[in-house]
């Protein structure tokens, strides 16, 4: 019985959190109404705020991240379920996993001193130089370049992610049942095609899992993501512009905001965030759950 | 033409298995950048006076961070005195009594709260605790941290249960033990050591976070007595000294991360020898 009253606790814990969210965002609620996540000024002096600038540097940070860290992680995820030998899979999993340790301030700390600098020097120009003039794909490279922005803060959070799609897609791999390599081996596919076209399809509804609970980390990053994405609630097309994102604003400003309005904001801003990794999740579990139980037939 | 294409698709085998393997040796790399980084850096700023002197003022160098390694101290122990009895007990009732249907929505509730950005749990432990008194405390800090150890424990405690095999339940209940017993006596000590595991790590988790803490126990430049003032942590410590515009914060940030960095580290890397261990003498 005792068990089974902190077991609900848990369930109370969590609905007080939503309660509390909800409660304590109603002044803004009621005052912008949907036109809170349209609106693009922020502007505490005059109590006037809008969510869209924070809600897109939160989106196109989180996209960044994913489109350098789902291949690096699927790749290294094939190389470990595949190729690797056991004992050494294993290993190079621990050290993988401790990445995943690492404090998010000390990536914030190496994200200021050092990948900040790199970014502004060498990465910057380099991108700017070449992608700069592609069409259509140039205007996410051109502009002033500070070395501050939504592609650095996207690098850091990559690095961040990229373990947890590891860990679940090695996993989800590692499932797949052996015959399925034999049988695409005997008909004479390469260990590539064979990986490619059979082993991977078979886990991909478990390795769209992963990249869904990466995509719910990298939303709800704060204090790295803060330290170099520049702070600035500015929409910008191009990703070396500084931006800001909702975990930002609420580390930034919540200390300091003076007006009930302006706190009530920042918590409605907390509820959203909780409403994305919340989906997010209950996505990724229900798909990674789906791969476990052999649900992710190749159609 | 079908030789082209053999040689082609040897080809491209070769090419994409040798990338997969550059990519894993790659983020492993990334670990290693990380230390060196920290090492260099840290080790060329840290000395005796980091771990026994306050903070000096703005503008006069030296000093350490004393008050932060003993603020984290105090927040970590109010972390587990309040999330670790929630968790544990939990994760009992999920191993051991739970039914099916209010099992699943335990479980599942608490896959969300993990999945819950640091942040709202600050923002949560703002409104309960900060609010109410009106200004920042050690207790609301500990608040935030308790409610992040609550579901890492809760899946560690439950997995390690279940890996107790049923006969040993099965012999102390033939024995005449009633449940309750059968689980204090018999099933506990068997998982001792990977509950205790699951516990550091979760504690060595929350050990780093900054986020939940910045306005909950905010910071404090003195000691902070008792336990409902403000009160300075590593995690805070390291971000208002990396962001601050002077040369010798950046110093002292780079040396508290290092002992920071190796804390954690030491945690994950001790619980996980300590764990194949174990794993390896009950197998056998």
């Amino acid at each position: 019985m005792l068990t089974l009253t902190f077991a609900a606790g848990i369930l109370l814990l969590t609905s007080m959190l939503v309660y509390e969210l909800w409660m304590n965002s109603h002044l803004s609620r009621a005052k912008f109404g949907w036109m809170f996540f349209w609106t693009r000024t922020w502007d505490p002096i005059f109590d006037n705020f809008g969510a869209a600038p924070f809600i897109y540097g939160t989106l196109v940070t989180s996209i960044v991240s994913l489109v350098i860290a789902v291949p690096l992680g699927l790749a290294a995820a094939i190389f470990l379920s595949e190729l690797a030998p056991r004992r050494m899979s294993d290993t190079i999993s621990f050290l993988i996993d401790l990445l995943a340790a690492v404090p998010s301030v000390i990536y914030g700390l190496l994200g200021i001193f050092i990948i900040v600098p790199l970014m502004r020097t060498t990465v910057g120009p380099l991108l700017i130089g070449s992608l700069g003039h592609v069409p259509l794909l140039g205007q996410f490279f051109k502009g002033p370049n500070y070395g501050v922005g939504f592609l650095t803060a996207g690098v850091v959070l990559a690095i961040m992610v990229v373990p947890f799609i590891i860990s679940v897609s090695r996993e989800v791999l590692l499932t797949v049942p052996r015959e399925q390599r034999e049988a695409a081996l005997a008909l004479g596919a390469t260990r590539w095609e064979a990986t490619w076209k059979v082993v991977v399809p078979w886990a991909r509804t478990g390795i769209l899992g992963s990249v869904f609970l990466a995509l719910a980390r990298a939303l709800g990053e704060t204090m790295a993501v803060t330290m170099v994405i520049g702070n600035d609630p500015k929409i910008s097309a191009s990703l070396f512009a500084p931006g800001y994102t909702i975990a930002a604003v609420i580390a930034n400003e919540f200390t300091e905001a003076t007006g009930d309005l302006y706190l009530s904001a920042l918590i409605e801003l907390g509820l959203v965030l909780f409403l994305m990794t919340f989906i997010l999740n209950g996505l990724a579990r229900l798909l990674i759950v789906a791969t476990d139980r052999g649900g992710g037939h190749p159609s | 033409m079908s030789r082209v294409l053999l040689l082609w698709r040897k080809f491209l085998n070769v090419v994409m298995l040798t990338l997969t393997g550059v990519a894993a040796f790659g983020v492993v790399a990334v670990l290693f950048l990380i230390l060196g980084y920290l090492v260099w850096n840290g080790g060329k700023s840290l000395n005796l006076n980091f771990f026994t002197q306050l903070p000096k003022p703005v503008g006069e160098t030296g000093g350490g961070m004393a008050n932060a390694i003993v603020g984290s101290l105090k927040l970590l122990l109010l972390a587990a005195l309040m999330g670790l009895p929630v968790g544990l007990m939990a994760g009992v009732y999920l191993a051991e009594f739970g039914g099916k249907t209010f099992s699943y929505v335990i479980r599942y509730t608490t896959d969300l709260l993990n999945g819950v950005p640091s942040i709202v749990i600050g923002i949560f432990a703002y409104s309960l605790v900060v609010l109410p008194v009106k200004h920042f405390s050690a207790v609301a800090g500990g608040v935030a941290l308790g409610m992040m150890v609550v579901p890492i424990t809760v899946r560690s405690t439950e997995e390690f249960l279940r890996a107790v095999p049923g006969s040993l339940r099965e012999g102390a209940m033939a024995l005449g033990a009633s449940k309750w017993r059968t689980i204090a006596t018999v099933v506990l000590p068997a998982a001792k050591g990977g509950i205790i595991t699951g516990v550091l790590l979760a504690l060595a988790r929350v050990a780093g976070e900054t986020a939940p803490l910045l306005f909950t126990a905010f910071s404090n430049r003195f000691w902070s007595p008792g336990w409902s003032q403000p009160i300075a942590s590593l995690p805070v410590m390291i971000y208002t000294y990396a962001i601050a515009p002077y040369d010798d914060w950046h110093r002292q940030a780079w040396a508290a991360g290092l002992v920071l960095l190796a804390l954690v580290l030491v945690a994950n890397i001790g619980t996980r020898i300590v764990l194949s261990r174990g794993g390896a003498s009950r197998s056998a």
